[in-house]
């Protein structure tokens, strides 16, 4: 899952029932292409601040709020404990929310914009009637989103189904649903764009398309539905 | 109070509530027009750019206020109609393009340059009661830059006044919510925009900065007024 390949284990020690022995803690993962390489869709501007910055920012808050956890449950502080979910949630779906937006993009000759074929392309077109009618979907419920969060291509892994959804904030998908496995999420946050397309979502929301990494969000698919 | 001079007669009334409207319709629908600012764009400078401060203006608040007259023509269609399901369905977009255009409009006054007293500390009741409140302006302002780096997402940062306790609080509000959705008794003194179109063009993503720097760009003498037509 995406969060292994971004934990270095601290410890190689197992762990103990009751405290959370052998701390992982988080690092920056890296993208697999340069920061320029996604123009002129999302300016290198963008990608590096929001890679070295944003991204980096969560990591170190969640890191920080994990061992505070640590030493609140050695205490059995629970009000400690209870208090610090709010920058667990917050920091912890920063970093699992980014993690899964890098492989999400690829450059034009990455292969980024080309349409899914196969098995999730049939779906889209089952589910929704077409690749334009899912990305006007996208669209309009990233457009419409008060506030900070993401929209997200879904994927049900019970029932099997597709649908588009949004969270608030940094709440990962999962929020939304236990059983949904995110495909695509695409970060509407005004960081996101905003040196580059200031108050226009819409557009960036529009462009973002050439980027997308299709065949990763296949590869998701067919891990669920093989 | 803050409405008045925000409103654009769409009639020729001199009285906008009172006349031709009836118990059950928005008669008269008012719509909401863009306040000027009474500071140019690039007056605040260096604390918030004046291409920020053109965006933020022209185009956020603006469209808040588009939203909004839209929302309420909606409304006004959904009440006529009778149409409870579309009534309840357009208050998420009333409340979000109403507070946007409630929370601006505060803003605006909540700022002016260093040459016309920006920054300037408060003095006379306002001065004594956040003396007395929070100890010292510096606690105050410390209280106020932290609570809005920490907020989490989009949202505002305010110095309210309880207007039944005569107590200053500081709290925040996610999104566009206004402060009265925090204490229907809690008026606004100052509001701080800590969504990131606030501050990110000149600012990045060092929102500690943004809140640092706007200090000097506070209009205390306007929030001193809010406070004493409350505390007379």
């Amino acid at each position: 899952m995406a969060l292994r390949s971004v934990s270095r284990k601290s410890l190689s020690l197992g762990q103990a029932v009751g405290h959370v022995r052998g701390l992982q803690s988080f690092s920056l993962p890296e993208l697999p292409y340069d920061y320029g390489a996604l123009e002129p869709v999302i300016s290198g501007e963008i990608m590096k601040l929001h890679h070295q910055k944003h991204h980096q920012t969560y990591i170190t808050n969640y890191n920080k709020a994990l061992e505070q956890l640590d030493q609140a449950l050695a205490k059995a502080d629970s009000s400690s404990i209870v208090q610090l979910q709010s920058a667990i949630k917050f920091n912890g779906g920063g970093h699992i929310n980014h993690s899964i937006f890098w492989k999400n993009l690829a450059p034009i000759r990455g292969g980024g914009g080309e349409p899914p074929k196969a098995s999730l392309g049939w779906a889209i077109d089952t589910q929704f009637g077409s690749l334009e009618a899912l990305i006007q979907r996208v669209n309009a419920e990233g457009a419409a989103l008060q506030g900070s969060g993401w929209v997200w291509l879904a994927l049900d892994k019970e029932l099997k189904k597709l649908s588009v959804q949004t969270t608030a904030n940094q709440d990962p998908l999962v929020t939304k649903g236990s059983a949904l496995v995110p495909l695509f999420g695409i970060d509407v946050w005004e960081h996101a764009y905003y040196l580059q397309y200031k108050n226009v979502k819409a557009d960036y929301l529009k462009n973002i398309w050439k980027v997308i990494n299709w065949k990763y969000v296949s590869e998701v698919y067919e891990k669920e539905n093989p | 109070m803050a409405f008045r001079p925000l409103l654009s007669r769409t009639l020729g009334l001199t009285q906008t509530l009172t006349h031709s409207h009836t118990q059950t319709q928005l008669r008269g629908l008012q719509t909401f027009s863009l306040p000027d600012l009474s500071y140019d764009y690039g007056a605040l400078e260096p604390a918030i750019s004046g291409e920020i401060m053109q965006l933020h203006h022209q185009k956020h608040h603006q469209a808040y206020i588009t939203n909004y007259n839209k929302a309420l023509e909606q409304l006004e269609d959904a009440v006529a109609k009778g149409d409870s399901s579309s009534v309840v369905k357009l208050q998420s977009a009333i409340k979000f393009n109403g507070g946007g255009h409630i929370n601006h409009s505060i803003f605006w006054k909540n700022l002016t340059p260093v040459s016309e007293g920006g920054g300037e500390p408060p003095h006379g009741s306002l001065g004594w009661a956040i003396d007395t409140h929070f100890g010292s302006m510096e606690a105050l302002v410390q209280k106020i830059s932290a609570e809005g780096a920490a907020l989490q997402g989009s949202g505002w940062v305010w110095l309210g006044l309880d207007k039944e306790s005569k107590k200053l609080v500081v709290d925040t509000t996610a999104n566009q919510d206004p402060l009265v959705t925090k204490g229907a008794n809690l008026v606004p003194l100052l509001g701080i925009d800590v969504w990131e179109h606030a501050y990110y063009l000149q600012y990045k993503n060092v929102r500690p900065d943004y809140l640092k720097n706007i200090w000097k760009v506070i209009n205390w003498k306007y929030a001193s007024q809010v406070y004493e037509k409350e505390c007379p």
